[in-house]
């Protein structure tokens, strides 16, 4: 079923035009989509905080971001004397680039039920535009969510390149963090697709979300949405990551202004700080829709009166609505966690989880597939899934007792560990001499050098 | 640089600093036993620069780091960004004009420099203060503790990313200096405790003001409980950071919260009772690890403990006059000046010259929030101390810095400089 039914009969003028809408529609929604969720996430955090928030620049503040915006076009393009002039130029263009591509293979209407007949799947996400029966997300390719994973290991470049190539040392430290991250929970989030591909059966998004359309007249049950045929476990590994993955607290490290200053961006200015800012606040709207998407059963949703295309949409933004929420919420109340921590989390904590989950999910899916008696069932699933478990625990058990060694442990290893923590009887507490940089007065040659 | 060994390099007289990067650099692949480092050439630590514009480090502390990959290996905190010269500055001021000078340096916990530079005038003048004039300081004195940790809670938090922590402090700091604003008529820099008692009494309903802090105080710190001490992320990233033990402490003569923190139960509001600390029932608390889990933990509960001893000011504040009636120390009633001679002799004589104060030395000490803040005050008899210094807890704690922060990593040397909490003003003076 993938594929969109516009190209069915071949491609005339007509398509085309109705392709160029779709991009366009797509793009300027996703633009404005993001001015508002700049508003949105500032006009909530404000009032998780006890503050106003923007009030100034239109009704409640509501063109702020448009100001904002229009601002940095103004402003000096600032360009560091040691920083590599191709790279640092090129890096803001990958972010943007790459948060726009993703956008493309969500869905983000089309009617999957069919009010006319209760209890049929319905036209199976279509909807007509001029006299043309098309589907609502600009492509469908047949590699589908593979394109999402693609997009997000990209966009780690644009990360990368920017704070490698600014010269300077905060930025080097962020984008070394942001290579380490995107990395560490590129493994989980796409374990947690294939969880959902199990289950499905597909990479294609549109054919993700038709599967989770009920048999109920309203479509969408939530006994139908992978959420819980998966069995929440993907979805929270997914949510987790997904956070991760665009270094939104508390996993934002490589932007931690606490510690980096600006992080990978501190050198930016300008526009293309602000396309920094644009892609990532875009990848939160696309994460959120992905997950919508994979886990929620996407546009799918009760149609009731009026405008039968219409509704779907709504349920759609509905609930990209309720993940932005969440993720301004997790920005308002979560600490930042630490690099050793951020690390430990994915390689000891979700991997293990979502490579024993895919097992189960996958010994489940043999099964069905095989049609096999109820007593097969029980033992090859319950027998495998404990063997699986056993296994999977021991491995985990090993590597969180490989946690709980000193965090500095591998710079300090074969050193007398007393040397290193201070212990009670540490005579009359003397403190080595070598810990404080010693000589330099204010004024004199900071650690900058001459270089 | 060639000839150099990188002992000698390293050696702390002959400062990483100073040398450029790129030799520092190469110092550190030579074989060293003292930090072992083994890495390989264009492997090594680098040096960072963090301060004096940096969003976390309090103001205008700049830290020297060595950097191994993200570990913190040396470091030094360099000061002096905000010297003012202030302790000069008090040897031209008359000792009543003093704690305007002196509450500009913790511009945190402004009484406490007024409180420590008073108590020294009046050891050497040898006034007697009221006793309503001592409860007042000792009301306002606590109140101000709870808006100092109140702020160390919100930077806190911010410094390790829970940034709505920042605006509930702040939010709760309010209330605070709502109440002094209508005791003292400032937010800050007060100049209310003067030498002879405070500047002027409480205002009429001070008591329903202090009742609403204390009405609401008390949910506002278990929601930040909520928020943050039961925070299994929060507890990741404090608890065994920055650990100190209690004879290295004592060894790098810190105070305050940093040594209470080792479990070493000194509070010199216990130990050396001065105003009526003696005569309030309150309890000192004490960490268990030194860590920053503990240093936090110890300022919230402060919190508590000082709204204990509030709540008695409230109750036993005795009445009576507000400062000495010592006409040479402190001025006379407005009213008396119309009327009497000698009440505008005494008035003029102590706003143009000041009141002379016996020659001598004394040192004087109080626990303000951040441990023991003590003033050294030297006078020859003159209208104007000859010398002031100020031992400011800050100053001194900043020094167990490089050896808490040695070994982290660079989110943990954010959590360390905070949970210091010094205040540069007072560090630089």
């Amino acid at each position: 079923m993938t594929g969109d039914p516009l190209f069915a009969d071949g491609v005339d003028w007509g398509d085309i035009g109705i392709m160029g809408i779709k991009i366009g529609v797509a793009f300027a929604a996703l633009l404005v989509a993001t001015m508002f969720m700049i508003w949105f996430e500032r006009k909530l955090i404000s009032d998780m905080q006890h503050r106003i928030g923007p009030n100034v620049a239109g009704p409640w503040g509501l063109l702020q971001a448009l100001a904002d915006g229009i601002k940095f076009f103004f402003k000096e393009d600032l360009r560091p004397a040691n920083a590599d002039p191709l790279v640092f130029r090129l890096a803001p263009y990958i972010s943007a680039v790459t948060a726009f591509v993703a956008f493309a293979i969500v869905p983000i209407g089309g009617v999957f039920t069919d009010p006319a007949s209760p209890g049929a799947v319905g036209r199976g996400g279509t909807v007509t535009l001029f006299g043309k029966e098309t589907i609502l997300q600009v492509a469908d390719p047949p590699v589908g969510i593979l394109l999402l994973l693609a997009m997000s290991s990209v966009a780690v470049y644009g990360v990368m390149l920017a704070g490698w190539s600014s010269g300077s040392k905060y930025p080097l430290i962020g984008s070394v963090r942001a290579s380490a991250q995107a990395i560490s929970y590129e493994a989980a989030l796409g374990m947690s697709v294939v969880a959902v591909v199990i289950a499905a059966g597909s990479l294609s998004t549109q054919s993700i979300v038709a599967q989770q359309v009920g048999g109920t007249w309203w479509g969408g049950s939530p006994d139908d949405w992978f959420l819980l045929t998966t069995g929440i476990v993907p979805f929270v590994v997914f949510l987790i990551s997904a956070t991760a993955e665009l270094n939104r607290p508390p996993f934002d490290l490589v932007e931690a202004e606490q510690e980096l200053v600006g992080g990978f961006h501190t050198e930016y200015s300008s526009i293309r700080f602000a396309l920094f800012f644009l892609a990532e606040f875009m990848n939160v709207i696309t994460m959120s829709a992905i997950m919508v998407t994979l886990f929620f059963g996407g546009p799918a949703g009760p149609i009731f009166f009026g405008l039968t295309w219409l509704w779907p949409t709504v349920w759609f933004l509905a609930k990209v609505l309720a993940f932005l929420f969440v993720f301004v919420w997790f920005r308002a109340t979560l600490p930042r966690l630490r690099y050793d921590q951020l690390m430990s989390l994915g390689w000891k904590v979700l991997i293990p989880v979502m490579l024993f989950w895919l097992m189960f999910l996958g010994l489940r899916q043999l099964v069905v597939d095989q049609g096999w008696s109820t007593l097969q069932k029980v033992v090859v699933v319950l027998g495998l899934s404990a063997a699986g478990l056993a296994l999977g625990w021991s491995l985990l058990a090993a590597a969180l007792r490989a946690a709980k060694r000193n965090t500095a442990g591998e710079y300090f290893e074969g050193q007398d560990p007393e040397a290193v923590t201070p212990t009670a009887d540490a005579p009359t507490g003397s403190v080595p001499a070598d810990r404080a940089l010693a000589g330099a007065s204010p004024g004199e040659a900071g650690p900058e050098g001459e270089s | 640089m060639s000839t150099a060994t990188a002992a000698a390099i390293r050696r702390p007289a002959d400062a990483v600093l100073r040398i450029s990067e790129e030799a520092a650099l190469e110092a550190a692949v030579v074989e060293d036993d003292t930090t072992a480092v083994t890495a390989e050439p264009g492997d090594g630590p680098m040096l960072i620069n963090m301060g004096p514009q940096h969003p976390s480090t309090h103001g205008v502390l700049r830290i020297a780091m060595e950097l191994q990959g993200e570990t913190v290996l040396r470091s030094k905190p360099i000061i002096g960004y905000l010297h003012t010269g202030m302790e000069k500055t008090a040897e031209d001021l008359t000792f009543l004009q003093g704690p305007t000078n002196v509450t500009r340096m913790d511009y945190a916990s402004p009484l406490f420099t007024e409180l420590v530079f008073c108590l020294a005038v009046e050891d050497l003048l040898g006034t007697e203060i009221p006793p309503r004039a001592t409860w007042i300081r000792m009301l306002m004195c606590e109140l101000n503790r709870m808006s100092s940790h109140l702020l160390f809670l919100a930077t806190n938090g911010m410094d390790l990313g829970a940034v709505g922590m920042m605006l509930y402090g702040w939010r709760e700091r309010e209330e605070i200096l709502r109440f002094f604003e209508s005791v003292t008529g400032l937010r800050m820099n007060h100049n209310y405790i003067r030498p002879g008692g405070v500047a002027a009494d409480l205002p009429d309903g001070w008591q329903d003001d202090v009742e609403h802090i204390l009405t609401v105080l008390p949910d506002r710190l278990e929601q930040f409980d909520t928020l943050m001490t039961g925070q299994p992320i929060w507890r990741d990233r404090t608890q065994g950071v920055g650990v100190i033990t209690a004879d290295e402490a004592i060894a790098m003569s810190a105070t305050g919260p940093l040594l209470r923190s080792t479990g070493e139960a000194w509070d010199l509001r216990r130990t050396m009772p001065y105003l009526a600390y003696d005569e309030v029932d309150f309890d000192v608390v004490v960490g268990a690890y030194g860590d920053t889990f503990d240093r936090y933990s110890i300022r919230l509960n402060e919190i508590r403990e000082s709204m204990r001893i509030v709540a008695q000011c409230l109750d036993k504040m005795p009445k009576g006059p507000y400062r000495t009636e010592d006409r040479k120390v402190t001025p006379p009633p407005r009213a008396r000046i119309d009327e009497s001679m000698e009440a505008l002799i005494h008035h003029f004589k102590i706003f143009t010259e000041g009141f002379r104060v016996p020659p001598g030395e004394t040192y004087v000490a109080v626990e303000s929030p951040r441990g023991e803040l003590g003033c050294y005050l030297v006078s020859d008899g003159g209208p104007k101390p000859q010398r002031v210094h100020i031992r400011a807890p800050s100053f001194v704690n900043l020094q167990s810095l490089p050896h808490l922060m040695y070994g982290g990593l660079l989110a943990d040397a954010i959590a360390i400089i905070s949970s210091v909490d010094p205040i540069m003003g007072e560090v630089d003076r």
